[in-house]
């Protein structure tokens, strides 16, 4: 059905995509796994037309072609879910689906619009509303509008970026499900990730992109994790990290019947309690949305919460300012590198006194050797690269930027060290490396908060894990009780009472 | 008397408010496609100059009318083609247009007429049962618009491209056109504006006419939640503040210094602006310049 | 492992060099635009930019005049500059120089020195209490934009316009009301001798002592966005409001701060100006224009001190040339505010679609 021949796509002197063949049968699932970062996204931007390769051919149904850009692309019956979803969150399910080809002639039909989509909808299985505005739906039901916008085209060929990173493990079994019907209805699909277990559960065959090249193509039946991992970064893979058991002391953090609302007034944190102790790294798993983010925002300052206390070290720091809070002795890997983390415009040096930057004076003025000093020794010890303090933090790549982060935070010796996505967007090398740093520091008598949507990462890490469902905190168990299963009901709001 | 006083202060707030609706709705457009026009200022003075040369010239005001459309949907492209195409700051390319067009203005002023204060008189553009023409049409224009922005597709478009280009351009919508029709657009309604002041309200063209009109104009689309119908609320209101020293002169009261009626306006739009937390109700992408992946 | 650093002054140079080719070529653009339309007035250019270039700096004299012009645009350049650097556009400039003048010719009228004490002192007390009252006049003006903007999200750049209006009006009235020399003048009372900036700095022209204070200002903007914490926090919250906040820096405080130090710089191109030249206030009922020119000055001038300073001479020079060029050689000094707008849209343009298209290539980088 679809064949790439010679795929290549360079930008500037980085070669995101070489000389990729791919060829994907009619009626399979078919995944493209690789790490962040191989070239998986690109490659399948360039069948949606949205960028233009440097040298190969497309055949499509044994046709050549010329993808022009997205609406060629539909029109030729391929249609893209993207892993941030593509929904303007002020207009309807209906209106989001219809736009680009609306029914009626100048004047708006959504009458007609909103009948169609029920159509749709129930044809495939995929409930919705369609006069519900975006903003106010969950996101799986965004996700199966994404998807339903694919259809309404007539997409024959779907691709899913990274469907699963927003599912619980039990709404990725229901994917898996509509995946089978759409499939049954003579849909072919290609699913891109970089998590191996949806590719042995999903998946009829993978191809593996590695470092922007192809490396082979495989059936998925009868594979193991611990294969595809070594395929996907061609050596043999730690997924476990070593670490010895924890030997809590003192609670560091305790937070007392936190409640906070988010930015649209609705209550997101509703009467959380927990501690953090001293030697222990404690893991918040949960699906995004809810709550995790309001509750990080209310432990460092950065939101009010409504009710409820917050305390470090014995000392009350319910509603005080950042500032505050970091003085107090917390570290705060945020979630947004980009957007809090650093001040992109500044140099390496500068940011690593982002936070501190009063303490980095002499005589009231800015002392710029001592920012380099710092600077230089977070580079050292944290290999960041280019290993140059005054190189502007725009000009580093996502992992790198983030071990300026996580090497600032760590070298302030903080009591407290909240990591919240600490290896989004990261090669498994450095993922690896965050890992061991965060254990060390665990190790080293500090207490670590994690928060991930990661359920990997929560579980190889955490000593004790907390599983947050709609603003609660759901249930508790030990890093040694979690399973999958366990946690994955949990964070779906069934099962285990807290234990 | 109070009848009278009633009419006097209808009268003078709806021809307060025209060239500021008709401005505003240029504002919405091109907001609710994503670029920021600062320069409707601007785009206003070049057009009333404009609408008059054109009459000037022709002896008609129908061609003033259509002169001063021109003038606008010219003008506005250079913002176009600066925020669009160059992804250009849209505050400053707006306020280089604004101070341009004071420039521009005063240089063709004296090629044209060799003197530097206004133009001549030239024929105004008739009244209708007491009002003037510009009047009915931006209040009648109001209503199109409402209609075009929600219940059309091409409508459904433009809002989507001001709220999430990105998307919009997944779905093979061409985010540029859009935005090139919301600016140009703009243009035209801002063009429609001027000639209302020079034309329509007066029937010369002063050096500086426009007196902070265009970013009142603004105002009101904030004020009006970027929504056709609630510019006509928001510029009647400022229409009203404009309208206080021709109501209160005529009442004889001369307790209050004329300058506190000037200040008026300004003062009022910053109340409205202030006792309005208008910021999250703006097209989500308004200001931020697209940028296509190839 | 050797952490290598590049020598700072060739860094410097280098960055000097790369910000100054947009705004020369900006210029240069200008000044083709400003050519055609002298061409399409009619008028010789070649006549036009002799006088031109006569009139900047033919003579010493003539010299210390476009250094006159030059002063004030400094200070608004720096004045917007500086809103600049925290990511603010104050386009309030106008107003606070209004206010600062009145507020300066005030405290220079109403406040009389003893005659006792020497002049030299008498004179340094004087115009400091008059130049601080401008600077504090313009920094409360634009300081109520500033807040309106941290506690209800308004847009500084509408109420700056809006408070510009409103200074135009209240000045008049002030004028009118308490400050007319006497009735029919079109000015105000002169202030003292004491308060009065010296002239004649350059035999001849009215250069005043106001170049000093210029200058220093540019030293003390440079200092402090650079060199101190306050100015750390400035810059970050311009560049990245949201990091900014995580590090504890108050967005609000420093958009308050901002403003306030912005119109600082702005009440003392008034107040310099007054005290410098003007010597009252002048009744008027349209804007003297520094405020509109300092944000031409700031974007050529790429928000430095430095660049400020030399982009204040190209402006103070255009601004003594064109009058000249209408009088020699009949070209409307119109022509002067198109060259203007020209040369800031293309330091707008040029400069955004270089940065974007640099960021551009770093995102699709990343995103591979």
């Amino acid at each position: 059905m679809l064949k790439l021949t010679g795929i290549t796509k360079r930008f500037g002197s980085l070669v995101a995509n070489d000389s990729i063949d791919l060829e994907v049968r009619q009626g399979e699932i078919h995944a493209l796994l690789g790490e962040n970062g191989a070239g998986k996204s690109t490659l399948m931007n360039i069948l949606y037309g949205l960028y233009t390769p440097d040298a190969g051919t497309i055949e499509w149904k044994g046709k050549p072609v010329k993808i022009e850009g997205p609406g060629h692309a539909i029109e030729l019956g391929i249609g893209m879910v993207h892993q941030h979803f593509m929904l303007i969150p002020v207009f309807t399910v209906a209106e989001n689906i219809v736009l680009g080809m609306e029914p009626g002639g100048v004047a708006l039909d959504m009458k007609q619009a909103n009948q169609r989509v029920r159509e749709i909808s129930t044809q495939f299985g995929l409930e919705v509303d369609p006069e519900d505005k975006i903003q106010s739906i969950s996101v799986g039901q965004q996700q199966r509008v994404e998807i339903l916008k694919a259809l309404y085209r007539g997409a024959e060929l779907l691709i899913l970026d990274e469907p699963t990173a927003v599912l619980t493990p039990q709404e990725v079994v229901e994917l898996g499900k509509i995946m089978k019907n759409l499939v049954a209805q003579g849909r072919t699909i290609i699913i891109i990730t970089h998590k191996l277990k949806e590719v042995l559960h999903l998946a009829d065959r993978v191809s593996v992109i590695r470092r922007g090249r192809k490396i082979t193509t495989v059936e998925a039946q009868g594979k193991t994790e611990a294969e595809l991992a070594n395929l996907m970064v061609g050596r043999d893979v730690e997924l476990k990290v070593e670490k010895q058991e924890s030997h809590p002391t003192l609670p560091v953090l305790e937070v007392n019947h936190l409640s906070a609302k988010n930015d649209r007034g609705l209550d997101a944190v509703k009467d959380v309690s927990f501690q953090v102790r001293a030697g222990e790294i404690v893991g918040i798993a949960g699906v995004d949305g809810n709550g995790q983010s309001e509750l990080i925002a209310s432990i460092t300052g950065l939101r009010k919460p409504t009710s409820g206390t917050v305390k470090v070290n014995g000392r009350d720091l319910t509603a005080h300012s950042p500032k505050q809070v970091r003085d107090a002795g917390v570290g705060h890997i945020p979630e947004d590198r980009q957007r809090r983390g650093l001040v992109l415009d500044f140099s390496i040096a500068e940011n690593a006194a982002l936070g501190d930057h009063r303490k980095f004076t002499r005589f009231g003025l800015l002392n710029y050797g001592k920012m380099t000093d710092l600077a230089e020794r977070i580079v050292k010890t944290f290999d960041v690269r280019p290993p140059r303090p005054d190189y502007v933090a725009r000009s580093l790549s996502g992992g790198n930027q983030q071990k300026v982060i996580v090497g600032r935070e760590i070298m302030r010796d903080p009591n407290l060290l909240i990591a919240v996505q600490p290896t989004r967007g990261l090669d498994v090398g450095a993922i690896e490396f965050i890992h061991r740093r965060l254990v060390a520091e665990r190790d080293s008598g500090k207490a670590v908060l994690l928060v991930s949507l990661e359920l990997d990462e929560v579980m190889n890490l955490a000593d004790r894990i907390l599983v947050m469902y709609k603003g609660q905190i759901v249930a508790e168990v030990t890093g040694h009780e979690a399973t999958e299963e366990n946690l994955g009901l949990m964070m779906a709001g069934g099962g285990g009472a807290r234990g | 008397m109070t009848l009278a006083l009633v009419g006097i202060l209808v009268t003078a707030t709806l021809r307060a408010a025209t060239p500021l609706l008709l401005a505003a709705l240029g504002g919405i457009f091109s907001e609710r496609s994503g670029v920021v026009n600062i320069a409707l200022e601007g785009i206003m003075l070049v057009s009333s100059f404009v609408a008059v040369w054109a009459n000037f010239v022709t002896g008609s005001w129908v061609v003033g009318i259509l002169g001063g459309v021109v003038a606008g949907v010219l003008y506005s492209g250079l913002h176009a083609v600066a925020s669009i195409r160059f992804k250009a700051d849209q505050t400053v390319s707006g306020v280089a247009l604004n101070l341009a067009a004071v420039g521009l203005t005063e240089f063709l002023l004296n090629r044209v007429w060799g003197q530097g204060g206004g133009s001549p008189a030239v024929n105004r553009v008739p009244d209708l049962f007491g009002l003037n023409l510009f009047v009915y049409v931006a209040f009648a224009l109001a209503l199109v618009a409402h209609w075009a922005l929600f219940k059309t597709s091409w409508g459904l478009r433009l809002r989507a491209v001001g709220e999430h280009p990105l998307a919009a351009d997944t779905v093979g919508v061409n985010v540029a056109k859009m935005r090139y029709w919301g600016v140009l657009l703009s243009g035209a309604l801002a063009g429609l504006a001027g000639a209302s002041l020079s034309i329509g309200l007066l029937s010369r063209f002063v050096h500086g006419m426009t007196a902070g009109k265009g970013f009142i104009a603004l105002a009101a689309v904030i004020f009006g939640k970027w929504n056709p119908l609630g510019a006509i609320a928001a510029t009647l209101l400022f229409g009203v503040s404009e309208s206080l020293g021709t109501i209160f002169q005529t009442l004889g009261v001369t307790a209050i210094p004329t300058q506190f009626f000037g200040m008026a306006p300004y003062f009022l739009t910053m109340l409205a602006l202030a006792g309005f937390v208008g910021r999250s109700t703006a097209p989500a992408a308004s200001g931020v310049p697209y940028e296509k992946a190839h | 492992m050797h952490v290598a650093k590049e020598s700072g002054l060739s860094k410097a140079i280098r960055d000097a060099v790369e910000a100054i080719t947009v705004p020369v070529l900006a210029t240069i653009l200008g000044l083709i635009v400003g050519t055609v339309f002298i061409l399409l007035a009619g008028k010789d250019p070649v006549q036009a930019y002799i006088a031109f270039a006569q009139a900047v700096a033919g003579t010493p004299r003539a010299f210390g005049e476009t250094l006159v012009s030059t002063i004030p645009l400094i200070f608004t350049g720096l004045a917007v500059s500086l809103a600049f650097r925290s990511g603010l556009f104050n386009i309030g400039v106008e107003g606070q120089y209004l206010v600062a003048q009145i507020a300066s010719v005030v405290v220079g009228y109403a406040i009389k020195m003893p005659a006792t004490w020497p002049p030299f002192i008498a004179g340094m007390l004087h115009v400091t209490l008059a130049v601080s009252a401008g600077a504090l006049a313009g920094a409360a003006w634009a300081g109520i934009v500033g807040l309106l903007k941290a506690l209800r999200g308004v847009h500084e750049v509408i109420n700056s316009i809006m408070l510009n209006y409103i200074a135009l009006f209240l000045c008049g009235w002030l004028l009118n009301n308490y400050l007319r020399a006497s009735s029919g003048q079109a000015s105000s009372h002169a202030v003292q001798p004491t308060a009065a900036l010296t002239q004649g700095l350059i035999e001849g022209s009215r250069l005043h002592t106001g170049l000093w204070i210029a200058l220093a200002a540019a030293l003390v903007v440079w200092v402090i966005l650079w060199k101190t914490p306050a100015g750390y926090e400035i810059r970050s919250v311009g560049l990245a409001p949201g990091a900014a906040e995580y590090a504890g820096i108050s967005v609000a405080k420093n958009t308050v701060l901002a403003m306030a130090l912005s119109g600082a710089l702005a009440g003392l191109a008034g107040a310099v100006q007054t005290l410098g030249v003007n010597r009252k206030f002048f009744e008027t009922t349209a804007f003297v224009g520094y405020g509109f020119d300092g944000i031409a000055v700031a974007l050529v001038g790429r928000n430095h001190p430095l660049g400020v300073i030399l982009a204040a001479l190209l402006f103070g020079a255009l601004a003594r040339g064109g009058p000249q060029m209408q009088a020699a050689a009949g070209v409307p000094k119109a022509v002067i505010y198109i060259v203007q707008g020209t040369v800031i849209f293309f330091v707008a343009a040029e400069g955004i679609w270089r940065f974007l298209k640099n960021r551009k290539l770093k995102a699709e980088v990343k995103s591979a």
